[in-house]
């Protein structure tokens, strides 16, 4: 309960920050309005009209949660103007990429940890895959797969999968390697196989590990879904919303879909949290 | 005439370091008789651990020959004839305390029922009866250590390797668990290698008491014990406890006279 007071504070500061800067940004509007009209607007009247244009520079906090509620409540969740809708596509994606993405991860970091040729040729092409910008490659990807047929969900979820991978990756091999020199020698005092040391050792030992890289990777598969969702002109999920949003000048619209994506993230994370804690707990893990 | 358990000639072994080789074993020559307890005594650095994992195969000699049960190392140790005691007691933290204890075993493939079995068996051997359900952290360093104790133990091996197994203890919790040390070697009539760096501990526990020296790690003394089998930890305070002890201080001063 102690935490709660900070964490308010810093939201009330956030909330009237944004609502200075939405006076501040959109009064030029209200301003050359004024102007060409020929009249005068006092500051008061100057204030309360930034706040409610239609396609505000920065939609105040509570256009954005109005226009947050209609998605998500004002429509039935099969209309293209649901919210629910447009997260869903986005969320089957980034959950097929996810899923991918993170069998890859430990596919490749099982590879990596046994053999010694493959942590020196895998792991700096996953490092080299990293630096490149998914905004350059995800067009790409999607006009290549396009060319053989493959639309909707799988190019999507390729994306998301290139982007999750990565952090799973990487864990998953710090991990694998946890365990000591003592715990090694310990297993080859019994004399166990490696798959036994894979099983019984390495695999149990490496969970914590998976669990913050499976946070990480959640998040990029969704980033990953959604920047997929930009170039082809999709037109269904979070990141087509997005798009058609900055089209038409619907600021509102597109800060609607941020704050969508931004609580399925948060969402996501969630669910992955409680999944580690009860994972952990079953394995006396969490104390 | 009986074989020795463990039988060293001349043995070496040098470490290739980047700042040269390191002569971790000099001509260590050395026979243990099936059910000796033996501890291994010196500084830090005289190779007591090292020539230990010689013996477990966990190092190569090298040169000299080495063989346990008879055979190699690496024989022995692929016939799992050995349960190894580290310093730390290493245990899962994912798997209960039985859990830990049953880990060689499934590696050994023993069926469900001798596994339950044996663990019920070595577990009430270290007095962690009813602990058996419980997560590591849940217990103290003294319990944990006995029960990685009960782990080497739960297997068929016949010859018990500890290094330094209670270093890391308060000395009330050691006296205790070399007391109950002591009645489960003679409860289980095991061949023991003990690694220490306490004195006190290598005459209480011994029948042979094996004193080491650094650069190069050798043997210094070999003294072996004219105590009773059956010791209370008021031995200590014996004549004959404090001659002994006197001994292996006077060995321990030796190999530190030229540095």
């Amino acid at each position: 309960m102690k935490s709660i007071l900070p964490i308010l504070s810093v939201l009330a500061a956030i909330v009237v920050l944004w609502y200075g800067g939405a006076v501040w940004l959109n009064s030029q509007w209200t301003y050359d309005q004024a102007a060409r009209a020929g009249v005068e607007v006092s500051f008061s009247e100057m204030v309360v009209d930034t706040l409610r244009q239609d396609r505000p520079v920065l939609p105040a906090p509570h256009q954005v949660a109005v226009g947050l509620w209609q998605g998500v409540a004002g429509q039935a969740i099969t209309s293209k103007r649901s919210l629910v809708f447009h997260a869903w596509v986005t969320f089957s994606a980034t959950m097929a990429g996810f899923g991918l993405g993170t069998f890859a991860g430990i596919l490749l970091a099982i590879g990596i940890v046994h053999s010694r040729a493959m942590d020196m040729s895998v792991m700096p092409w996953a490092i080299a895959s990293q630096t490149i910008p998914i905004l350059a490659i995800a067009p790409m990807v999607i006009v290549v797969l396009a060319s053989l047929g493959i639309k909707g969900m799988v190019p999507k979820a390729i994306i998301a999968a290139y982007l999750s991978f990565f952090p799973v990756l990487v864990g998953m091999v710090k991990g694998l390697r946890a365990p000591d020199a003592m715990q090694l020698d310990l297993l080859r005092t019994y004399s166990a196989s490696q798959a036994q040391g894979f099983w019984k050792l390495r695999l149990p030992a490496s969970m914590p590990y998976l669990f913050a890289s499976l946070k990480v990777g959640i998040a990029a598969a969704l980033v990953g879904t959604i920047v997929a969702e930009l170039p082809a002109g999709a037109t269904q999920g979070l990141g087509a919303r997005l798009l058609s949003g900055s089209y038409y000048g619907q600021t509102i619209q597109i800060w609607s879909a941020l704050f969508g994506a931004a609580i399925l993230a948060a969402l996501l994370v969630l669910a992955v949290g409680v999944i580690e804690r009860i994972t952990l707990k079953a394995k006396g893990m969490a104390r | 005439m009986r074989s020795p358990v463990i039988d060293a000639k001349n043995l070496n072994l040098v470490f290739e370091t980047n700042d040269g080789p390191v002569q971790a074993l000099k001509d260590v020559t050395l026979s243990i008789e099936r059910g000796d307890f033996v501890s291994f005594i010196g500084p830090s650095g005289c190779g007591k651990t090292t020539f230990l994992r010689c013996i477990a195969a966990l190092e190569q000699p090298t040169s000299g020959s080495l063989t346990v049960n008879g055979i190699s190392p690496d024989e022995a140790r692929k016939a799992r004839s050995y349960g190894y005691v580290f310093q730390a007691a290493g245990l899962y933290p994912w798997r209960t305390i039985a859990g830990n204890v049953r880990l060689p075993l499934e590696i050994m493939g023993y069926t469900q029922a001798e596994q339950a079995e044996r663990v019920r068996k070595v577990l009430s051997l270290v007095d962690l009866e009813g602990f058996g359900k419980k997560f590591p952290w849940q217990l103290s360093g003294g319990m944990q250590q006995r029960a990685s104790i009960a782990r080497a133990l739960a297997f068929d091996a016949d010859i018990l390797l500890m290094d330094e197994p209670f270093g890391a203890l308060d000395e009330i919790v050691r006296d205790r668990l070399n007391e109950e040390l002591l009645r489960l070697w003679a409860a289980t009539g095991k061949t023991i290698g003990f690694v220490t760096h306490s004195i006190p501990e290598a005459v209480y526990l011994s029948t042979k008491i094996v004193v080491m020296s650094p650069r190069p790690g050798r043997i210094t003394d070999v003294i072996e014990s004219p105590l009773p089998k059956e010791r209370p930890l008021e031995i200590r305070d014996s004549a004959e406890f404090l001659a002994i002890a006197h001994r292996v201080r006077e060995g321990l001063r030796a190999g530190h006279a030229y540095d």
